[in-house]
């Protein structure tokens, strides 16, 4: 069983809604990031998701656009990100880590390159966005034997058809976009993605998590009340963005958001 | 379509959009059924009667189609070697051979009920095109256009805004053509419902390629039966400027299955291919994704899109439509490059010599086809698609001899 599937049973029994934080590697600078990891585990983050930086971003809003260009200005590869995971697991064995980005940096270093070299530094998942399962087959061969769960986003336009097919691909958790937009949209519907959450369990038993402008504890709370993970990126990317010339006040100033999200959460 | 040939170089895309290991689509989740709903619009449109019929008095009536094929004469003269035809779609409404798409995806934005456009543009053709048939149709159009190229276009940034257009300035990554292409992207996933989202060259996720790729045919199919009349035959050789390869597909597609015609493709080596400040992904880039496709980029050993340097803004992008990337794998087609200097000498020269001030965009053409020409006999004959026409470019030619006007 997987790390990530692994840690959805645990929960499970404690009857807890993942908290799942986004940070974009190397932002805003490569010293960041591995501390960070642990504060926010510490802070009551479940599962991370590690940005993978890239140069244009489409799926993206503005902040975390700037995230990218941040880490890019430091010259941040996928091979230092995959660096950071190893670093983070020398004294965190547990934490399902997952990889989200654009496929380009995947393919460019070669998929099974890539899957052997994220096995060795403990990625658990990976989310390319801009990969529908039409044009994964490749990739997956290459990341399922080394235990790494594909990662798939579902979509407000999704239609049951492909939701059936995006479920049969996944492994570890489906990721529900709650918006039509890019990440840091603020206009989510609590109750359009109590909906689709529904209809998404018709297709699959794996978590279903959810995540695109999910901006306060508050949504955090409500969201949590359908879904099996929340995921929020925006709002700690852009309070680091603030931070961004205090490198030394991210980890606890990020801490303080997970808290109150994982109080607020756990209220469910 | 002879069958006997080995390769019938017209049967791509497959029926997911790839052209061979090329194209496809990748996009965000989001876009998965509006872009499928799209293919299906435009697969039964192709087949509609009075679809076509409406885009054929369009492409007559509104945009002034046939261009003409002009016999350049004395430029043939001059140079020496091969007698050289240009394919006049610098007469086009709207200056470019762009309209031809415009027209034919926002008549198919009237058929699927969408009521707002919206465009990328990087020399601001695109966008002016775009611009115009939203006008003439009454929709809402907004045309993104990166920092750096609204600064050398104002010209074509003013025409937008005067044709009613929104121009959103792009101010994220290099400034130029692929950001605005990333935020009109961003704009479409956001507002997916009641958009139409116009791309302007044969790149993007499938069904763009292949349908932009349709819309800009009537270049070569018109150019193909032009030749056959002025000159008894077929052109030994047809040059286009590449930037995304919408006016190249355009002209090359209908000459693909005659082995005879030799087909190049200019791409701009700005500086020079060997000192990097260039865009010509097919002469000196690497396969990647970008922008929805499988194709050559510029991209560096990371993955990451590298910045583009271009005189011409037009062709100022990092990747380039995916067929042009099988073309080339499989030969069918050769890809070279024109630098900022050679581009600018063929602009003056063909002005001077012809009377008929060219695109910077479509001056890489002239520039290779000059070339050429010289290495072959004077009974021989080359089409250059002649893409655009240079008012647009009049300032930055202009400042290059100092003058600001």
């Amino acid at each position: 069983m997987s790390r990530i599937s692994q840690r959805f049973k645990q929960l499970e029994e404690k009857s807890r809604v993942a908290l799942i934080p986004f940070v974009t590697a190397g932002d805003p600078g490569p010293e960041v990031t591995v501390p960070l990891m642990h504060a926010m585990v510490e802070a009551g983050a479940d599962i991370i998701e590690l940005g993978v930086p890239f140069s244009d971003p489409m799926a993206d809003g503005p902040v975390i656009q700037r995230a990218s260009e941040r880490a890019l200005e430091h010259g941040v590869s996928l091979h230092d990100v995959l660096a950071m995971v190893s670093q983070f697991r020398e004294s965190d064995a547990d934490t399902p880590v997952v990889l989200m980005g654009y496929l380009n940096p995947v393919e460019v270093m070669g998929y099974e390159t890539f899957a052997l070299a994220a096995q060795n530094a403990g990625v658990d998942g990976l989310l390319t966005v801009d990969l529908p399962p039409e044009e994964a087959d490749d990739l997956l061969a290459a990341i399922k034997p080394k235990d790494i769960d594909p990662i798939f986003l579902l979509a407000p336009t999704s239609s049951d058809e492909r939701m059936q097919r995006i479920c049969d691909a996944a492994s570890g958790f489906v990721y529900y976009v709650s918006v039509k937009g890019i990440t840091g949209s603020s206009h989510m519907a609590i109750g359009e993605v109590a909906a689709k959450t529904a209809q998404i369990r018709k297709h699959t038993a794996l978590p279903v998590g959810v995540g695109f402008g999910i901006n306060s504890a508050e949504k955090a709370q409500a969201v949590a009340q359908v879904g099996d993970a929340v995921i929020v990126g925006s709002v700690l990317v852009k309070r680091m963005e603030e931070l961004s010339d205090r490198p030394d006040e991210i980890a606890p100033a990020i801490a303080q958001i997970l808290t109150a999200m994982r109080q607020a959460i756990d209220l469910v | 379509m002879p069958t006997e040939k080995p390769i019938d170089f017209t049967s791509m895309p497959d029926s997911r959009g790839h052209f061979g290991p090329y194209g496809g689509l990748f996009v965000s989740e989001t876009l998965m059924e509006p872009l499928d709903e799209l293919r299906v619009a435009y697969e039964k449109y192709m087949q509609d009667e009075t679809f076509l019929a409406e885009l054929d008095a369009d492409l007559a009536n509104y945009v002034g189609r046939p261009s003409p094929v002009y016999h350049a004469e004395r430029l043939s003269r001059e140079n020496g070697g091969a007698q050289i035809y240009l394919k006049r779609e610098d007469l086009n409404h709207t200056g470019a051979h762009k309209v031809n798409n415009t027209i034919g995806q926002a008549l198919l934005a009237k058929r699927m009920g969408k009521q707002r456009i919206i465009a990328e543009t990087g020399a601001g053709q695109h966008g002016v095109a775009t611009a115009t048939v939203a006008a003439r149709l009454g929709l809402e159009c907004v045309v993104y256009m990166g920092e750096v190229d609204i600064a050398r276009q104002e010209a074509n940034v003013y025409r937008m805004k005067l044709l009613g257009a929104k121009v959103e300035s792009v101010s994220s990554g290099s400034k130029t053509l692929k950001d605005a292409l990333n935020e009109a992207m961003r704009d479409w996933v956001t507002n997916v419902d009641n958009t139409f989202y116009i791309i302007g060259t044969v790149a993007g996720p499938h069904p763009y390629p292949a349908m932009v790729r349709d819309f800009q045919a009537i270049i070569g199919r018109e150019a193909r039966e032009q030749m056959q009349r002025q000159t008894g035959a077929l052109p030994d050789a047809l040059v286009a400027c590449v930037g995304g390869g919408s006016n190249a597909i355009g002209l090359f597609y209908p000459f693909l299955n005659d082995e005879t015609v030799k087909i190049y493709g200019v791409e701009a080596a700005g500086d020079g291919l060997d000192t990097g400040r260039h865009a010509a992904p097919l002469c000196a880039g690497t396969p990647g994704v970008l922008h929805g496709n499988r194709t050559y980029l510029m991209e560096d050993a990371n993955g990451q899109i590298i910045e583009t340097h271009s005189i011409s803004a037009g062709l100022d992008y990092p990747g380039v439509g995916p067929e042009h990337a099988w073309l080339k794998d499989i030969g069918r087609a050769n890809y070279v490059a024109a630098t900022d200097d050679e581009a600018l000498a063929a602009f003056h020269t063909l002005t001077r010599v012809e009377g008929i001030i060219p695109a910077l965009e479509s001056s890489h053409a002239i520039a290779y086809a000059l070339k050429l020409a010289r290495e072959m006999d004077q009974g021989q004959t080359i089409l250059v698609n002649l893409s655009g026409r240079g008012d647009k470019d009049m300032h930055t030619v202009a400042a290059l001899d100092g003058l600001k006007i």
